[in-house]
């Protein structure tokens, strides 16, 4: 039964955000035995609440409180008020992942050292390496039951993976399959097989796919030691003398003002929110926001290079039919500079809803370009491009001057502009996709650009000094010693992959630590 | 952003005036106006506006038709997407001002270069240079805005787009076709 934790209990580990960060590093420590308090802006939903409409479940689970944007990337023009596509409910973004679960590869932990200096990017090497994380990432995929791992089966293709895989083979592409997915190719850990529904994005239906709404929170409310408060909105973290967080302030679902104390404070709010609160945490003692004498706080924002190819063909696909995400190309994911380009990119089946098609294929085109292309939706495929971009000290979380939410705290601005090296990486991966489509018969294709982003990365990231970075290899802050950072903020570079399976190996892995710290009372 | 709908136009409620107006139609004019109200008699239709002039109305659902043109989509579904955005300039006065302001603009645009007001110009390719000319005006956006979802969320248009909408309910696509493609 889940835990009722009163608001001056000063032992508890509070957690800012209850997605794949969040949620796991909640629902671990509860399995441990510590009192945790997980506190989410969003409210919660059954799976059962869940919407097969595009349009109705973004307003039913999108974060859409007002943010700003600024910069050159074209989401700042299509999309001015909504930067990233995110989610606002219990589970987080995991509620609306598409389940690619994918490792780093290893010299993604090292970029600087294997790209060398890349003129205008802020590379850093990881403070870890993908040998460390290898036993959190097998403990992740077995707990999430990433398919072809462990034994799992992958999932059967549907009609898009097949356009995908007969495309792919013929432009001599080794490496295709229907993927690592967190989403149940046969009954496991409680919870069903996929049923091929098709609104991955809109949350599962089924409980095939992994999320921590479903799959870990009810876990750590079993033992007695997790609660997770809804409807609460972080508004800023407190400090003693010391310099030690003393717990947070937030609003409840009233839109009341509670003050929980803690003894450490977890932030996982996504790379927007958890920069946002950290600045917003500005005392005299820390003037420039908490844990932030690096002056990195917001810095290195990163959203992944991201484009899509949808391709027409003479005979219907409908490629909607099925596991949105069932399906990868993972030839050009290695890093070989002789493309003109550092890093690499995944290619990932994708489709839209014809709702969703119409805002996104081409945002802003209208005329019979944009609508011969939609009335050939059901001939289309689809494919996403996403790739590792560079970090940028300019491309950066700030508070905005004079815009304020309905609490008063200020809204995030999210610039961006895209590194040379994304724009080629874009082009490259562009032109791929198109001539996989083409070589089996598509009679149009069409270059999307990138929507808002789903891969919120770097706002506070690892590092080894405490010059250049936020956390520790841990994801504790350097600054504060029982003040941890768990989501992809913490990422100190993107890589390739879709990032949540490499979020729940370090939520995972700092579980143990936090533990560790406690038990020697060192935090 | 809304979720989709099963929007409506009611038949016309008043049978003589739909049929006068039919009488009096000029043979090419698919839609036509009669009192506070457009009547649409080729597709049993009719609407009585909320804030828009019905004339304005009428041109408006001609632009919607030129912005997102798809000839299997009969002009109802665009005179659904319009109503909506009739609707709220029912209660905003300075949009139903941009709307009729904006059409006015166009009316002239189309006056000075073809002697005709916007919808009775003969070819699309002439209204859609028209459009090129104001594509950057709040009018332009606000309309094409509003159509992305007036139009494309509307789930009666789906299935003629092969879109087939909600399937948890009906199981999912396991049984029902997700890997049925056979032509590769």
């Amino acid at each position: 039964m889940a835990a009722k934790f009163d608001l001056n209990d000063d032992g508890v580990v509070v957690i800012v955000g209850s997605g794949a960060g969040g949620g796991t590093l909640g629902t671990q420590l509860a399995l441990k035995g510590i009192r945790t308090v997980i506190l989410e802006a969003g409210g919660r939903h059954n799976m059962e609440d869940f919407q097969n409409d595009e349009w109705a479940s973004f307003a039913q689970i999108s974060w859409l409180d007002p943010r700003t944007t600024s910069g050159s990337w074209r989401v700042a023009r299509d999309f001015p008020g909504l930067p990233a596509w995110i989610v606002k409910a219990v589970g987080g973004s995991t509620v609306h992942w598409a389940g690619a679960s994918l490792r780093f590869q290893p010299h993604e932990f090292k970029t600087r050292t294997t790209y060398g200096e890349v003129a205008g990017a802020n590379l850093l090497d990881w403070p870890l390496t993908l040998e460390e994380l290898e036993p959190w990432y097998a403990k992740a995929e077995d707990r999430m039951g990433v398919t072809r791992t462990n034994g799992i089966p992958g999932l059967p293709g549907n009609n898009n993976f097949k356009v995908l895989k007969a495309g792919a083979d013929k432009l001599g592409y080794t490496e295709c399959h229907t993927g690592n997915m967190a989403i149940n190719s046969q009954p496991r850990d409680g919870r069903g097989s996929c049923q091929q529904i098709g609104f991955c994005f809109q949350g599962c239906k089924s409980g095939a796919k992994w999320s921590t709404l479903i799959a870990e929170i009810p876990k750590g409310e079993e033992t007695g030691k997790l609660e997770v408060r809804a409807n609460a909105q972080v508004l800023k973290i407190e400090h003693d003398a010391k310099g030690k967080v003393t717990g947070v302030v937030y609003a409840d679902k009233d839109g009341a003002i509670q003050r929980q104390k803690a003894r450490i404070v977890a932030v996982a709010g996504n790379s927007i929110e958890s920069p946002r609160l950290l600045l917003n945490s500005a005392s005299a003692m820390f003037p420039d926001g908490l844990a932030n004498s690096s002056g990195q706080v917001g810095r290195n924002y990163m959203r992944h290079m991201t484009g899509s190819v949808y391709g027409v063909f003479e005979k219907p696909v409908r490629m909607y039919r099925g596991t949105t995400m069932a399906g990868i190309v993972r030839d050009e994911a290695k890093h070989k500079p002789d493309r003109g380009f550092v890093g690499g990119y995944e290619m990932e089946t994708l489709s839209l809803g014809l709702p969703f098609m119409a805002a996104f294929l081409d945002p802003g085109a209208w005329g019979r370009e944009f609508t011969s292309a939609l009335d050939g939706y059901d001939h289309m495929a689809g494919l996403w491009l996403v790739g590792e971009d560079m970090p940028q000290e300019s491309n950066r979380i700030t508070l905005h001057a004079d815009k304020k939410d309905k609490y008063g705290m200020p809204v995030p601005n999210v610039h961006f502009d895209d590194h040379p090296n994304d724009v080629a990486m874009r082009q490259h991966a562009h032109r791929q996709g198109m001539a996989l489509y083409e070589s089996v018969g598509a009679t149009r294709v069409f270059p999307t650009p990138p929507y808002p982003s789903t891969h919120n990365l770097g706002t506070n990231r690892m590092s080894e000094k405490a010059s250049d970075g936020v956390v520790n290899k841990w994801g504790q802050t350097h600054d504060v010693a029982n003040l941890f950072v768990s989501d992809g903020s913490q990422f100190t570079t993107g890589g390739a992959e879709n990032p949540t399976l490499t979020i729940v190996a370090l939520a995972l892995r700092q579980a143990d630590y936090i533990a560790g710290q406690m038990a020697k009372n060192a935090i | 952003m809304r979720s989709s709908t099963n929007p409506t136009l009611k038949p016309p409620m008043d049978r003589r005036a739909f049929l006068a107006a039919s009488a009096s139609a000029a043979a090419a004019a698919a839609i036509l106006v009669s009192g506070g109200t457009i009547l649409c008699p080729r597709e049993a239709w009719g609407y009585e506006t909320k804030a828009l002039a019905p004339e304005t109305m009428r041109s408006l659902i001609r632009v919607s038709r030129d912005i997102y043109p798809h000839d299997r989509l009969a002009d109802r579904f665009y005179a659904v997407a319009m109503k909506a955005q009739d609707e709220k300039a029912a209660a905003d006065a300075a949009l139903k001002d941009l709307y009729e302001s904006g059409m006015a603009k166009l009316d002239r645009l189309a006056k000075a270069k073809h002697d005709a007001p916007y919808a009775e110009v003969g070819w699309e390719a002439d209204r859609v240079r028209l459009l090129h000319e104001i594509e950057a005006d709040p009018f332009f956006q606000t309309v094409r805005g509003g159509l992305v979802t007036g139009i494309y969320n509307n789930q009666e248009v789906w299935p003629l787009f092969g879109y087939e909408g909600e399937s948890a309910a009906k199981g999912g696509y396991i049984d029902r076709g997700f890997n049925d493609l056979e032509w590769l």
